[in-house]
């Protein structure tokens, strides 16, 4: 059997890694490198990198950064973040991640995905949609690290980038993102029942059986994790942590 | 000292960097002349099985690996295209392969159900087939996993040849061998301890 995926999501900020609520509010976590050292001896499934600022203030990709923490991590690796080209996919790749993930960049400019999927393959580029409740109640995707309004719908959308060559979607509820609430499993549904290609939940992981609960509702293939992992408990202070695997499989497959 | 062979296809960087981590000398090389002194070979891959083949041949890689691999028989691993590049041919192409292990690389498509997503990609587990030296110590773990990408898989011609299996709506043989051949499906590279294991395994034969 194929274990559901269980990523942290890390967020970067210069050089330092972050937590944020409903994209704000950013807490200092850690140094990178020390943080995926613990990780590395937790032995996770997977890690997800985003620079949250890099394309909100179009900023360069940090790869000195990416080199130092690929040199410690001996697990799946994906990078976010203002990539612009397949010169930046390639060099992101050479450094030793697998993945990388494409949120603002693709709004207007699908060839980016289409390009780099077809060089480097489809199970290379992440999509990453971000999705947020208005004032108004209107569902809205957001880019730019919720800065930027987008007109496209999300199941459209989400279709659009499956086309382009996207081999997998990460979809982030900004309402519920460090929360500790649990994943928008309606959301999260609507988008899986609509594509063919795996689906990254992300957005309000408060415990396990909020990710049991995302895999069996909404048929998600893997489930990203920021604040349950980064902090004690709710309210409380930084504590690098993983769930026990047994705990996890037994929520997982109840 | 492990040979890594650079065709420009694939990820070298995590592969050394694994090494470096484990205390292994390894040096990526893609210069003919300096493979042939090679005392062990990693031979990496990810991408399509033609353009492999056809990038080894551009290189002048062909005969020296040949060489390598069956004459001096020095200890040879392929790591996923990698290992399906070890078989006969691939239904990913027409080129045939290095037909060093009797082998085929088959497609998943249309072989398992079709709710299972192509390409098998994430962390599995493998199950003993044979007794093999890279997986010597494997008995000391509960469960062994590794992490997978892959929309095609290998089926092995003799049973002996196999050495861990995989399911994944049918069941593949994930990593196999004959003599010092060696191939790994998954990358050990990207598998924790499990990774590192083997690949201490291969750097210690």
């Amino acid at each position: 059997m194929l274990r559901t995926r269980v990523i942290p999501c890390l967020l970067l900020k210069d050089a330092s890694l972050v937590k944020t609520v409903k994209f704000k509010e950013y807490n200092y976590i850690g140094d990178p490198v020390n943080t995926v050292r613990i990780f590395n001896e937790l032995e996770v499934d997977e890690l997800m990198f985003l620079d949250i600022f890099a394309s909100k203030e179009n900023r360069k990709i940090n790869f000195n950064i990416l080199r130092d923490i690929a040199n410690e991590c001996f697990m799946p690796l994906s990078y976010g973040g203002n990539i612009k080209s397949l010169e930046d996919a390639k060099k992101i790749f050479e450094i030793g991640f697998e993945k990388i993930v494409i949120n603002s960049n693709a709004f207007g400019n699908l060839k980016l995905i289409e390009e780099i999927a077809q060089y480097f393959g489809n199970q290379s580029v992440v999509g990453s949609i971000d999705v947020k409740t208005t004032f108004w109640g209107k569902e809205k995707l957001f880019s730019h690290h919720g800065k930027r309004k987008q007109s496209d719908d999300l199941v459209t959308w989400a279709k659009k980038m499956e086309d382009a060559g996207a081999g997998e979607l990460l979809i982030t509820s900004i309402d519920r993102e460090g929360s500790w609430d649990g994943y928008d499993t309606d959301l999260l549904k609507r988008v899986t029942d609509s594509v063919g290609i795996p689906v990254i939940a992300n957005g309000g992981a408060g415990n396990i059986d909020h990710i049991g609960e995302a895999v069996r509702e909404s048929n998600v293939s893997a489930c990203a994790v920021g604040s349950m992992v980064v902090y004690q408990k709710k309210g409380m202070g930084v504590l690098v942590n993983f769930p026990d695997r047994k705990k996890l499989e037994r929520s997982l497959n109840g | 000292m492990i040979t890594i062979i650079d065709y420009e296809m694939g990820n070298l960087g995590s592969i050394q960097n694994m090494f470096k981590y484990i205390g292994v000398e390894s040096t990526i090389e893609s210069d003919p002349d300096k493979i042939k002194n090679a005392s062990k070979i990693l031979l990496p891959g990810v991408g399509s099985f033609d353009m492999a083949m056809k990038k080894i041949k551009e290189k002048n890689l062909y005969e020296v690996l040949n060489e390598k691999a069956l004459k001096e028989q020095v200890p040879t691993l392929g790591i996923c295209l990698g290992m399906q590049l070890l078989t006969t041919q691939s239904e990913e192409g027409t080129v045939d392969g290095f037909d060093w292990i009797p082998a085929k690389t088959m497609s998943f498509k249309n072989r398992i159900d079709a709710d299972l997503k192509i390409p098998h990609m994430g962390w599995n587990i493998v199950s003993q087939s044979n007794k093999s030296i890279i997986t010597k110590n494997f008995q000391d773990f509960d469960e062994v996993r590794f992490y997978f990408v892959h929309s095609y898989f290998v089926k092995i011609e003799h049973e002996k040849n196999s050495i861990l299996k995989t399911k994944y709506g049918i069941e593949f043989d994930s990593a196999i061998q004959k003599d010092n051949i060696f191939g790994a499906q998954f990358h050990p590279e990207k598998s924790h301890k499990f990774g590192m294991t083997l690949f201490e395994n291969f750097a210690r034969i």
